[in-house]
């Protein structure tokens, strides 16, 4: 394989890895504040289609990631009310989220569009442009160092910097501030941080907000970066992949980044190769695009050893007598 | 003259029906230990959790020095100078000791200065107060004494001048427990004030300056600890008197009914929990097996209750039994005449959420009296119930109410009920009356002579010596997963049963 292909494969990780990462990011925050949030896929849908339809509407990428955010947002308030307000069953209300996005979105996107519960392809400021880092097309000419800094790491959208930016900010925050430490206590121990006078109800909508503001950010990347437009169930199990991906990691931002880029790369694999001959026998394409996923299930099953969630992670917090 | 330190005065709460607390004022001085004792479910907890800001009171008033205070929720409690270190304590276990003292009470946005800044506070506490810590210990790393010594210095990094401990020996060995009140007197002695809520009579008869008493939601006495005895306040929290001691008589030990061989175990991170184990109980004897908490005793009676694999030889009744194979299960050996009361009557005993007649025939379903065809026969099996919770006086005794809704005691009843009834050869009999009230010890301690008295044969596991001491017939003390030597209870004091515990022996010492 020469270096090209290698980077084609690579940057192209880089871009499908990012609605992971963010979507990983958001669930990381989520569950670190003891909130299990299995509708990180719908979120993400729901921002995509919002994001693809307000850019297309307006003409402006950025009133379009707004727009994602909130209906994002929107959701994970609803999250919230069931699972911290109400103490309802996380698991449930998270697979309620993920269905209502999925009707919601093309039912919208019909009704607004009529385009078959699609959104029409996005074209200039309706995207995100490919950013040139400075310097990437004077240096290109410098062999290895020069197609590496132009091709893999210059030339992304913006939000694909934010995606990674994202994890040393993560790291910061969990790790460096007392916000950070508050919300991990949460999640380990909400007794705890009851009896020390802080909220766990405030704690936990902070938590899912955040991961409501991630899931928006990575649902406006899909329609407005990765591709152009919205189209149905687009996230195509993405938000699964996602958690798979935060257990993978244990729960920390920085393996989040490695298990991300990991998925990514299966995923990058499978659309570079779409036949494989064998000489025998030709490998199918559904063979291929399947890859990832089942290796998803083989990796959670065999590889990651013993990933300990946080304790109180999808209970609800009663007081006790 | 000076002010209280705390004054309640005329504190109601009820929740539904049930008046947990009625009408209670209570004055504790300054630079003072105030004993609260009571039964399970007296009220006791419910009185501090109002103090500390986690209930509303329905009525009355809080006094801190003097000065009104209302207590909305913890944070005010903080405010006001309170500490409460509770029975369960309340710590992040992947969490340093640091990040635990810190938590909530963080200088600033940043952790960093924070941590520092409590890391001196900390050494300096640890001086003042003879409170030691390692404060990058992690909590899951360090025992349950250490633990409680975290919550304490929590309280006062927050300058908690009032510490309230809720049941605070309830996890701890004799030995750490003595520690404690070493540290309580320290911390009196500096003027803080200390509330300390226990059942347990000795505690209140060695440290506390003034004791209350409180029965049903009531504050029956409060006296000077030193104008008062055991037997007052036991029968000030029961009401009627009660009989400390045991009421036995001499064992009439028959044939060996359970032999224990060489018995090991290896748990799963593979440690050695079992180095050899060698026992043997007698029909009509108690062996009393003491130990500090964690010396292979829970793995010992998980073994002969058949959920937990070993090597080594067990016969009961003179026939081996099987330690690996399939007919290893708390089945096979209930129908070898073995009948097990589990150490932890919540996760191994009982079924918290079913009600209490399906928890009265658990693992013995198979009975055909309690089974019409195909189906459990519900009819019989609640009638049964009723004649067990009655011969063993549960209160209240209704089949239907589910487990949790009974006391401890009455929870422990009902298992022991459901085991003893049986008429079992062998009763293995963990922990027996851990957190019962005085009361409900008192028949169960007897329920259990009885047994023995009919020529069955007991183990008792148990971490309270003092139960070791006045149920057994013989007592083994193990440590590190070994029998460190057997002792009549005639012939030996608490002393050097502590040294046995402790693994120190003669020879070695």
């Amino acid at each position: 394989m020469d270096l090209a292909t290698a980077l084609q494969i690579l940057d192209s990780t880089v871009r499908l890895s990012t609605p992971l990462l963010l979507a990983c990011l958001a669930g990381l925050f989520s569950e670190r504040a003891g909130i299990f949030d299995i509708g990180l896929e719908g979120k993400m849908l729901m921002a995509a289609f919002f994001s693809a339809a307000v850019a297309a509407l307006t003409g402006s990428v950025w009133l379009g990631l707004l727009a994602g955010i909130a209906s994002s947002m929107v959701l994970s308030g609803l999250h919230g009310l069931a699972s911290i307000t109400f103490r309802g069953d996380q698991l449930i209300s998270g697979v309620a989220i993920n269905f209502l996005a999925i009707g919601l979105t093309v039912l919208i996107a019909q009704d607004w569009f009529q385009q078959g519960g699609r959104t029409p392809s996005l074209i200039g400021g309706g995207r995100f442009q490919e950013i040139t880092l400075p310097f990437a097309d004077t240096l290109q000419g410098v062999p290895i160092l020069g197609p590496i800094y132009h091709d893999l790491i210059s030339g992304h959208s913006i939000l694909v910097y934010v995606a990674l930016l994202m994890v040393p900010l993560t790291w910061w925050i969990l790790f460096r501030t007392r916000f950070g430490l508050h919300l991990r206590a949460v999640g380990e121990n909400p007794a705890a941080v009851d009896t020390a006078g802080l909220s766990v109800v405030g704690l936990r909508f902070a938590a899912v907000g955040i991961c409501g503001i991630l899931c928006g950010i990575a649902g406006a990347y899909l329609a407005t970066g990765l591709q152009a437009g919205f189209v149905k169930e687009m996230t195509a199990g993405r938000g699964y992949i996602a958690l798979a991906a935060l257990i993978f990691a244990k729960w920390r931002p920085w393996y989040a980044l490695g298990a991300c880029l990991l998925f990514g790369f299966l995923q990058a694999v499978a659309l570079r190769y779409q036949n494989i001959d064998l000489g025998a026998f030709t490998v199918p394409v559904q063979f291929m695009d399947a890859l990832p996923y089942i290796l998803t299930v083989v990796i959670l099953a065999g590889f990651i050893g013993k990933a300990v969630p946080p304790k109180s992670g999808g209970v609800p917090y009663v007081k006790e007598r | 003259m000076t002010a209280p330190a705390i004054e309640l005065k005329g504190i109601s709460k009820a929740f539904g029906p049930v008046q947990a607390n009625k009408d209670i004022s209570i004055r504790v001085m300054p630079g003072t230990i105030h004993g609260i004792i009571g039964e399970n479910g007296a009220g006791k907890s419910t009185l501090m959790s109002i103090l500390y800001g986690f209930y509303k009171a329905d009525a009355g008033e809080i006094f801190i020095n003097g000065k009104k205070t209302v207590i909305p929720d913890s944070q005010a409690a903080i405010a006001a100078g309170i500490g409460m270190v509770f029975q369960h304590f309340k710590l992040v276990e992947n969490f340093t000791v640091l990040e635990n003292v810190v938590l909530g009470a963080e200088e600033g946005a940043m952790l960093m200065p924070s941590l520092r800044k409590a890391r001196k506070e900390l050494t300096e506490l640890a001086k003042e107060y003879g409170l030691k810590i390692d404060p990058d210990a992690r909590i899951d790393e360090i025992g349950v004494g250490m633990q409680q010594r975290v919550e304490i210095l929590k309280a006062l990094y927050r300058q908690a001048d009032i510490l309230i401990l809720d049941e605070p020996t309830g996890v701890l060995t004799p030995a750490e427990a003595d520690q404690l009140f070493r540290i309580l007197d320290r911390l009196r002695e500096e003027g803080k004030t200390i509330i300390l809520i226990t059942h347990k009579l000795r505690e209140i008869m060695d440290i506390t300056d003034t004791v209350s008493v409180m029965r049903r939601g009531e504050m029956t006495a409060t006296v000077k600890t030193s104008e008062t005895s055991p037997a007052e306040l036991a029968e000030l929290m029961v009401g009627r008197k009660v009989l400390l001691r045991v009421d036995k008589t001499a064992a009439n030990p028959g044939k060996p009914v359970l032999e224990v061989e060489g018995l090991r175990v290896v748990d799963s991170q593979g440690v050695e929990r079992l180095r050899g184990i060698d026992l043997t109980v007698r029909a009509g004897e108690i062996l009393g097996i003491a130990g500090v908490a964690g010396n292979g005793q829970s793995e010992l009676l998980e073994v002969l209750g058949g959920y937990r694999t070993a090597t080594g030889t067990v016969r009961v009744n003179g026939e081996e039994i099987d330690l690996t194979g399939k007919h290893s299960d708390g089945r096979s050996r209930r129908a070898r005449g073995i009948a097990h009361v589990p150490e932890d009557r919540q996760s191994e005993g009982l079924i918290m959420d079913f009600m209490a007649w399906e928890n009265a025939v658990f693992g013995y379903h198979h009975d055909p009296a309690m089974q019409s065809g195909l189906l459990m026969n519900n009819a019989a099996i609640k009638a049964d119930t009723a004649g067990k919770m009655e011969r063993f006086d549960v209160r209240p005794p209704n089949p239907r109410l589910q487990a949790k809704s009974f006391s401890g005691g009455n929870q422990q009843k009902i298992v022991l009920a459901r085991e003893i009834e049986r008429n079992p050869d062998l009763l293995l009999v963990g922990q027996p009356t851990r957190g019962v009230d005085i009361g409900a010890i008192e028949f169960i301690h007897q329920q259990i002579v009885r047994l023995r008295d009919a020529g069955k044969a007991i183990l008792l596991v148990s971490v309270e010596l003092d139960e070791i001491m006045s149920l057994s017939d013989r007592i083994a003390v193990m440590f590190d997963g070994r029998v460190m030597g057997e002792r009549l209870p005639g012939e030996t004091d608490e002393k050097e049963l502590g040294l046995l515990m402790a693994g120190v022996t003669e020879t070695a010492a």
